[in-house]
């Protein structure tokens, strides 16, 4: 990166921009913008779940073709529930959330001018935007969109006979995610390569902030697992359009003998979850990182464990591409695997547990600040600590039995991963807002967004336990055809109303952000007092971040209140004074 | 149209909290003292609505949960279950409070500098190495209970008993008198042989299919799975038993049932959760809920996966007896 610049226009500057600050907006307001469908379809099958023969004007508003007299049909209640989850998992928490902070943060806290790549960025960027256009368009098509779940298990997603989803929804589903992927990698490898080559001087990788470090270790596992998707989908592709038989074999449907011989869905299963389950750390780890920034900055002091931090988020990246087994449990593979699974599985349960005593004893003794986003990491601490523990049951082969494929796991992987992921990215967005538009948001809209999102989340997925220790199925339509489920109904128009109350909170938070954008209260150059690079750099976006000289790092990011200072925040670069020891 | 009627709705009431806060509080962005204390405070309380949740949870909630196993090796996956559930309990009633009493007990007080507390070593090794010491003891419990339960090689004169999916149903095939089932592939189903069971094999001409699952109290049954066409997942809940249904393959799963279907009905939990049932559907004007053993579909399956299920009948030995020899065999079946 030199000084020297092309003449910005409003194309290059806004749409087809190579600066790391403008990608990192644009992959925000995409999420967003996906955040809100995904939501959205949430609330609507809740309403189903709920009051199952109820006629609602919303769905009949929202859902044309697809339902009758405001009541939704099975296909388009299992293609919002498979919809719903693809755009959490990939769309918001993956790209929404590592796009947006990976890109802002990684240059700016390792003191970079841009990232290695500039022109790869911008292109990770747009692939996403491609693929978000098409699994928009996909919800528009005759037969509905993909209705298989997220997991897209064949042969269902393979036959469009099984159910009227795996025709065109599916197709576009898989050519969407083929480009997500791409888009993924290329963001991944830029990561990668800008964290290892473009640090300024002094920037150690033992003084990265652990934003980068999770950022960092994130795009590894990414690199690592998401080709194995892309593969896992091209032959489900294979199978779906060139009569190939990977996934499937045996099959007789709708009065036919079909001509697939030998393959297996036990092999997707693996390929699939290969990623899968690291997914749910590249969504986790960010959020991660963000809290420990955050909670360390509101904590007014440093993180506990600078170095035990770094070793588990290494430690939970390793074990969590040797455990995607434990999705697998019943699936019928040779149940000396699912030992081994298990093995692995709880083995994740040690680095998690370092992470939340370390983030509780930052706590301990702190002058914690109370702004928005440190509200966000404390609760993303609660929801770890709750959903992580039930990971026991289900992380158990033997206890896995039982409750797999229940309302149990549902609630469980909301509150791990769905909950703690868009805490971190709610914090992250309070935290860096001022860096990304140069102005303040709300606080006390701030605050009452947490708080309503916060008792709904957990009076939605709190309950949801129960119900699935009830043994009720996950993915039913209606409960009405067991009367053994009768008791259920109760819960779930609690959980429902939970939910509407959490989704209409939602509202609050787009309001605070997009007129903050335009009306809210200009920033300071370092608002938080925080220690880290990206505060020194000036308010108004520049290209290349920093005015003049690249600073040098003398320290690590968590010299807060250390004695022998008087302001309780020394910036990673100020030299060490005479006889001063490094943290 | 009344889609964007919605939007609008929703565009008006963000512009409308806006303007709300900012008539009271002018662009405020950073917490004060003030605020520091407020919020705190509210955490405090949120702690308190958090054990709130979870004890009503727990007292209200107890009823509709699954009765007692109504099998031998169920109950050893309740034992475990409730191992993990208590230390589950501990830890979550520990950590969470100590979460919220920092959050409330530390809030920022203007002038005060943070203990600069950056490491210890003691400390990092105790929560790492207590951890470690509780999660092997509950993986080697868990893997002797899952061993015990997925082994079924050393079972004594087991029933061998095929569940077989389709969109959206089960049925079912008994061994017969060989007690062992004859070859089966998708490509022999024709008009009633439903289930392709390979007729020129003699295993097969004893088989017995059913529609309707009989298993006798007491006798290790082994389930054989097959799907006709995409998977399925065979959910026993009641005897803590599962596994998927996937074409191509065979798939099993063992237990001995402990309870009879009467007996199950007698049981004290289970008579808690039918009055439940039955004071709900009562209000509704529907006909009263008899207790009865379930297979239900656990995978997405297709448009009516929420109503593809199997009753369950556990009986004595005897009376199980005489109803299979009730029940034509493949041979009968067909030949007619």
């Amino acid at each position: 990166m030199s000084d020297h610049h092309h003449k910005e226009t409003f194309v290059t500057k806004y749409v087809f921009s190579q600066d790391h600050k403008m990608i990192s907006k644009q992959y925000l307001v995409t999420g967003i913008f996906m955040g809100i469908i995904g939501v959205f379809m949430s609330m609507l099958f809740r309403l189903q779940i709920a009051w199952p023969d109820h006629s609602f004007s919303i769905i009949e508003a929202f859902l044309g073709r697809h339902q009758d007299g405001g009541v939704m049909s099975p296909d388009i209640y299992l293609a919002l529930v498979t919809i719903h989850g693809t755009i959490m998992v990939f769309f918001v928490l993956t790209a929404g959330l590592s796009g947006t902070f990976s890109n802002l943060l990684i240059p700016l806290q390792i003191g970079a001018r841009d990232m290695a790549s500039g022109f790869l960025n911008m292109v990770s960027y747009w692939l996403f935007f491609l693929s978000s256009v098409i699994m928009v368009i996909s919800l528009f098509v005759e037969a509905g969109p993909a209705s298989a779940g997220w997991t897209i298990y064949p042969p269902l997603s393979a036959l469009p006979q099984a159910i009227p989803g795996s025709g065109m929804g599916m197709t576009l589903w898989l050519v969407s995610m083929a480009i997500f992927i791409a888009s993924s990698l290329l963001g991944a490898l830029n990561y990668i390569v800008t964290v290892l080559n473009l640090r300024t001087v002094g920037m150690k990788m033992t003084r990265l902030p652990l934003t980068i470090w999770a950022f960092f270790v994130t795009a590894i596992i990414g690199v690592v697992s998401f080709p194995v998707l892309l593969s896992a989908a091209l032959l489900l592709i294979f199978d779906r359009s060139f009569g190939t038989s990977f996934y499937l074999s045996d099959i007789f449907i709708q009065g036919e003998v079909l001509h697939y011989q030998g393959g297996s869905p036990v092999l997707f299963e693996h390929l699939f979850w290969f990623l899968g389950h690291p997914e749910v750390y590249i969504v986790l780890l960010p959020a991660l990182g963000i809290t420990s920034e955050i909670i360390s900055t509101n904590s007014r002091k440093p993180i506990f464990g600078y170095r035990a931090m770094i070793g588990s988020i290494i430690a939970i990246a390793f074990l969590s591409t040797i455990v995607w087994g434990h999705h697998m449990f019943v699936s019928g593979m040779n149940p000396f695997l699912g030992s081994v699974f298990t093995f692995t599985t709880l083995l994740i349960a040690i680095p998690s547990a370092v992470k939340a005593f370390n983030y509780i004893t930052t706590l301990w003794k702190g002058n914690l600040q109370m702004n928005p986003a440190m509200l966000f990491s404390i609760g993303l601490v609660s929801t770890f600590i709750s959903g992580g523990l039930t990971g026991l049951v289900l992380g158990d082969s033997a206890l896995d039995i039982n409750v797999h494929d229940t309302y149990f796991v549902v609630a469980h992987f909301h509150l791990v991963m769905g909950v703690s992921a868009i805490y971190g990215m709610f914090a992250g967005v309070y935290h860096w807002f001022p860096k990304m538009y140069g102005r303040m948001m709300n606080k006390t809209l701030g605050y009452w967004h947490f708080w309503l999102t916060a008792v709904a989340a957990y009076g939605v997925f709190f309950p949801m336990h129960f119900i699935g220790l009830a043994g009720l199925p996950r993915r039913y339509y209606a409960n009405t055809a067991f009367p053994l489920f009768d008791d259920v109904a109760d819960v779930n128009i609690v959980i429902t109303m939970f939910a509407i109350l959490g989704g209409t909170a939602q509202i609050i938070f787009l309001a605070n952000f997009f007129i903050s954008i335009y009306k809210g209260k200009k920033a300071t150059q370092n608002p938080w007092k925080s220690n880290t690079l990206e505060w020194t750099t000036p308010v108004e976006h520049i290209h290349g971040n920093w005015p003049g000289e690249i600073p040098t790092v003398h320290r690590w990011a968590y010299d807060y209140s250390k004695p022998g200072y008087e302001e309780d925040f020394v910036c990673q670069t100020t030299p060490l004074k005479e006889g001063e020891e490094e943290s | 149209m009344t889609a964007i009627l919605y939007i609008l709705l929703a565009i008006v009431i963000a512009v409308a909290i806006w303007q709300v806060t900012s008539i009271f509080n002018l662009k405020g962005a950073i917490a004060t003292e003030k605020d520091n204390n407020t919020q705190g405070i509210l955490f405090a309380l949120f702690g308190i609505f958090f054990y709130g949740l979870m004890i009503f949870s727990f007292w209200k909630y107890a009823v509709i949960l699954l009765p007692d196993s109504a099998s031998i090796e169920g109950e050893s996956y309740d034992t475990l279950y409730l191992v993990t559930m208590l230390l589950i309990l501990f830890v979550q009633a520990v950590t969470q409070f100590l979460l919220f009493y920092f959050a409330f007990k530390y809030r920022g007080i203007k002038g005060r500098k943070a203990l600069f507390y950056a490491d210890s070593h003691k400390l990092e090794m105790i929560w790492t190495i207590v951890p470690a010491i509780v999660l092997s003891g509950i993986v080697l419990y868990g893997l002797s209970v899952w061993n015990d339960v997925m082994d079924v090689s050393d079972a004594e004169n087991p029933l061998i008993v095929e569940v077989y999916a389709k969109q959206f149903q089960w049925e079912a095939r008994y061994a017969g008198e060989d007690n062992e089932l004859g070859l089966a592939n998708v490509r022999n189903i024709e008009g009633i042989n439903t289930m392709g069971v390979d007729m020129t094999d003699k295993n097969a001409l004893d088989d017995v299919p059913v529609r309707e699952l009989h298993l006798p109290k007491g006798r290790k049954v082994i389930f054989k799975f097959r799907s006709q066409d995409v998977l399925h997942s065979a959910y026993m809940p009641h005897f803590r038993a599962q596994m998927n249904c996937v074409p191509g393959m065979v798939t099993q799963f063992a237990f001995t049932p402990s309870m009879t279907t009467e007996e199950m009905r007698l049981n004290d939990k289970t008579i808690a959760k039918v009055d439940g049932i039955n004071k709900i559907r009562a209000e509704k004007g529907e006909d009263p809920y008899i207790f009865d053993y379930l297979l239900l579909c656990n995978k997405i399956c297709g448009s009516s996966h929420y109503n593809m299920q199997m009753k369950i009948i556990v009986e004595e030995e005897a009376q199980f007896n005489a109803w299979l020899k009730d029940q034509k065999t493949m041979a009968q079946v067909v030949v007619q």
